[in-house]
């Protein structure tokens, strides 16, 4: 039964509140906060990016369960903000766990899926044999173009899964996937900032491809909303996931735990992956969790997930390693400046 | 093994020389030396240079065959070494002369420090100088040279509770007696208030408790006792030469606070001469940093451990204290270029045992001693000389 | 600093590993595959270090290299490790709260980077434990 035998997030300690952005722009804080139902995002500190962020969830993860790294047999990362263009990400992590050199490794980038993209890709190494265990990591440092309505959401971190098939906390049950050719936000290689289609990234991008994967999901193995405990959705601001979950059936208190974005911000490749730690943090034996995450560009990857015994077993200790509640506490806010300053918004001298 | 005294001295004002290069003042510094020992230069039989990073200062490494070229002896095709040791190649230099004149294997020998640090910028200068301390273990995480000395002051200070005013006591003395020596770089006297309202650099070290980026050179020549009246009616005897090493990491060290090194090169000193603290009538320290001067006197004997705050606040170790440390003005106001300080502090010396020290000299001068220090302590080189 | 020098290291940047001396139980980081006590008769094993200690001493730096300056006001320290050896490390904190004798515990963070187009230094900065 292939799942995830332990997880950890990360998220960096500094803040930036919405309202000091809009003090920057002239815009008006309660149209954002209301329109976007997101306060203040997460900002990584100056020494910290998706590489640090990647590598401090991987080492949550393996504080809570006694898994050797030389057994993990591969590692994936994903991200929008990896450091390199041309380096892994994937190979720094795999040294500073312990898991080089008998590993594959590679990096992904799907907008904010990557991460879930590399847990299915694991999944499948696991569930033929080819690997004991696989890491899949979503961690970004996003970056937001100064004064574009992504800026009062993009935000830094991120989660890692070690998946495989003896002992889950969590069985992955069932996954599948919509994706097409969809121009709704992307980079450029060498530009700062993303683009997007404005409105276009909505009912063409985000809902399609989240509802296309959810009911292909419940389609495929003959589920429905009312079969699960909780289920999180992509959250790049808090309205989408809450009409997507609306839309398909979901309620309100099913997304609950999972949905961090109001104090977090859009982690990107971290936002699914941290939604679902939210959740696992507070989970029971027996609980049923739904997943579907989305990537501009575009796809959502969608997961069927039923929380085993394991989890509240003497294998796994979920107090080990920091809980996303306790990750979001004590922050420590930043006026734009310094935002800017963290961000590398401010041009140097080179 | 034979006597050593010193015979000539020269040194070259210190401070920001735009208009000299490394070979100029090199050059200048020599001649001043043959001419105060009324030498020629062909009776040079041998040179040992401190330097310590002309190559990243200059781009030029190879100083020994420069120095000798310049000085117009390479034609003779005298010996002629580069001795580094960061901040005590200066120290180690002189040891070198000593040793080879003592030893009967040369006569005649110049121990010259020479460090032109101003042709590159401040950045280059500072990474440059984090080389005498652990680059793979200390600079590299992040250690600035005087961020390591800060944390031999706060470790200090948490054991033996010195205060603030007392540390900075170290710089407002040494500025004092700087503006007293012609070759000093500041010549003006500064306050208590100079040195606790200047920039912070590291706390708790401010701008006005470090030791400045300098040019300099200084040169002294050296000779068997035996032979010394031939050229000097001032002969100075070297009375002990001594040298220790220790980790180069402070992280290493057994105490943070104390630097073993000094205490070791000190005890031998004091024993291969028969001498006490008792005997010194002033000490060139190596004050890069207030901080080390403090630790200086302490760990070579002058004042119980703890209690150099108090013993410098009280004036004992002003001009006319118990024991004036630093007449010159120390490395906080002559400046310090790295490789020429340790001959300097020699220079210094060997004035004030002859008498011609000026305003700075302390009276009835027989018996001097110098210290010299590389990186935070892990080369110290110290040197006793007497009137003969 | 240059690629492979950096790279060599990458056990003890990222990972804490030093040695110890099953003889004497002396801990040594970074790694010396020779006990100076011991001497010949130390037998010397690789040992990860946990990345917890105690801060011994430290400074704020406010003028720091070139490579740094974008970190000033940063905390310096020197931290005992549990296992014994000493290391100069960042902490990465408020410096005002910095005191000696704090227990701090290990992070993974960048520790410089060669320029804009150099490679990425990473490596081990210290937290307080809270």
């Amino acid at each position: 039964m292939v799942g995830i035998i332990t997880y950890g997030a990360y998220i960096p300690r500094y803040r930036i509140k919405v309202e000091e952005i809009t003090r920057v722009w002239g815009a008006n804080a309660s149209d954002i906060t209301g329109g976007l139902g997101v306060f203040e995002k997460s900002v990584p500190d100056l020494d910290e990016d998706a590489a640090t962020i990647a590598v401090e969830a991987a080492r949550n993860a393996l504080k809570r369960r006694n898994v050797d790294p030389e057994k993990i047999g591969a590692v994936y990362v994903g991200s929008e903000s990896h450091p390199y263009a041309v380096k892994p990400t994937a190979c720094t992590v795999g040294e500073a766990i312990g898991a080089t050199p008998h590993m594959t490794a590679a990096d992904y980038e799907f907008a904010c899926k990557a991460g879930t993209a590399a847990i299915q890709t694991c999944m499948g190494l696991v569930k033929s044999g080819m690997i004991p265990y696989g890491l899949a990591i979503g961690s970004d440092v996003s970056q937001g173009a100064p004064s574009d309505a992504l800026e009062y959401t993009a935000a830094a971190g991120g989660a890692a899964y070690v998946i495989g098939n003896n002992d889950p906390v969590a069985v992955i049950n069932h996954t599948c996937s919509f994706t097409t050719d969809t121009p709704d936000f992307w980079r450029r290689e060498g530009q700062d900032y993303p683009r997007h289609g404005g409105r276009f990234t909505g009912d063409p991008g985000y809902f399609k491809h989240v509802k296309g994967a959810s009911n292909l999901l419940f389609e495929q193995i003959g589920t429905s909303p009312k079969d699960y405990t909780y289920a999180i959705f992509h959250q790049p601001n808090a309205k989408f996931p809450q009409k997507v979950a609306k839309d398909l059936g979901f309620k309100s208190e099913q997304i609950k735990p999972g949905l961090v974005v109001p104090w977090l911000g859009n982690t990107y490749s971290g936002a699914s992956p941290i939604g679902l730690a939210a959740t696992l943090d507070i989970a029971k034996p027996g609980d049923r969790i739904f997943v579907c995450s989305f990537g501009s560009g575009a796809g959502s990857d969608a997961f069927d997930i039923t929380v085993t015994d394991a989890i509240t077993s003497d294998a796994f200790h979920r107090d080990a390693a920091p809980s996303v509640m306790q990750l979001l506490k004590d922050p420590i806010y930043l006026d734009y400046a310094r935002y800017a300053k963290h961000k590398g918004k401010i041009v140097m001298q080179s | 093994m034979r006597d050593v005294a010193v015979i000539g001295i020269g040194c070259t004002k210190f401070g920001e020389k735009w208009e000299s290069s490394f070979r100029d003042i090199f050059v200048e510094a020599g001649t001043l030396a043959l001419e105060d020992a009324q030498l020629s230069g062909e009776k040079i039989d041998a040179m040992y240079v401190g330097n310590m990073s002309a190559g990243r200062f200059i781009g030029q490494e190879h100083i020994g065959a420069l120095i000798a070229d310049y000085a117009g002896l390479a034609t003779r095709h005298i010996p002629s070494t580069r001795v580094e040791a960061a901040c005590a190649s200066g120290g180690l230099a002189f040891r070198q002369a000593v040793i080879a004149v003592a030893s009967g294997m040369e006569d005649i020998v110049i121990a010259a420090g020479v460090e032109k640090m101003t042709d590159v910028g401040s950045d280059e200068s500072t990474d440059t100088l984090t080389g005498a301390a652990d680059r793979e273990w200390e600079g590299f995480m992040g250690a600035t040279f005087p961020g390591l000395y800060a944390m031999i002051a706060q470790d200090y200070m948490h054991k033996y509770h010195m205060t603030r005013e007392q540390l900075a006591q170290v710089a407002v003395k040494n500025h004092f007696n700087g503006a007293r020596n012609p070759i000093a770089q500041f010549q003006s006297e500064i306050t208590l208030d100079t040195v606790l309202k200047s920039t912070m650099v590291a706390e708790p070290l401010r701008l006005f408790d470090c030791s400045p980026v300098t040019d300099g050179a200084a040169a002294v020549i050296v000779a068997p006792l035996d032979r010394a009246r031939e050229f000097t009616d001032t002969p100075i005897k070297v009375l002990a030469t001594a040298q220790a090493s220790d980790s180069i990491a402070l992280h290493d060290r057994r105490d943070i606070s104390t630097l073993d090194a000094t205490v070791a090169a000190g005890q031998r000193a004091f024993r291969m001469a028969h001498l006490t603290t008792n005997d010194i009538d002033m000490v060139e320290v190596h004050d890069c940093f207030s901080i080390a001067e403090i630790c200086a006197i302490e760990d070579l004997g002058f004042c119980r451990k703890g209690e150099a705050g108090k013993f410098t606040a009280d004036g004992e170790t002003a001009l006319g204290g118990k024991i004036p440390v630093n007449t010159s003005g120390g490395l906080k106001a002559c400046g310090h270029p790295v490789g020429a300080t340790g001959i300097k502090q020699v220079c210094e010396i060997v004035q004030q045992l002859r008498g011609t020290a000026g305003r700075r000299q302390v009276d009835g001068a027989k018996i001097g001693m110098t210290h010299n220090v590389g990186g935070t302590g892990a080369t110290v080189a110290v040197h006793i000389l007497g009137r003969v | 600093m240059t690629v492979a020098r950096f790279w060599r290291h990458l056990p003890q940047r990222y990972n804490m590993v030093g040695t110890k001396c099953e003889t004497c139980g002396r801990h040594f980081f970074p790694p010396r595959s020779f006990c100076p006590d011991c001497r010949r008769a130390g037998k010397i094993v690789e040992h990860k270090f946990k990345g917890e200690g105690t801060v011994v001493t430290f400074t704020v730096i406010h003028t720091a290299a070139e490579q740094y300056s974008m970190l000033t006001p940063y905390v310096l320290a020197i931290v005992k490790l549990d296992e014994g050896p000493q290391i100069t490390t960042q902490i990465v904190m408020d410096p005002a709260k910095a005191k000696i004798g704090m227990k701090v515990k290990s992070v993974f963070r960048k520790i410089a980077t060669d320029g804009e187009s150099g490679i990425i230094h990473y490596g081990t900065k210290f937290v307080p434990v809270e």
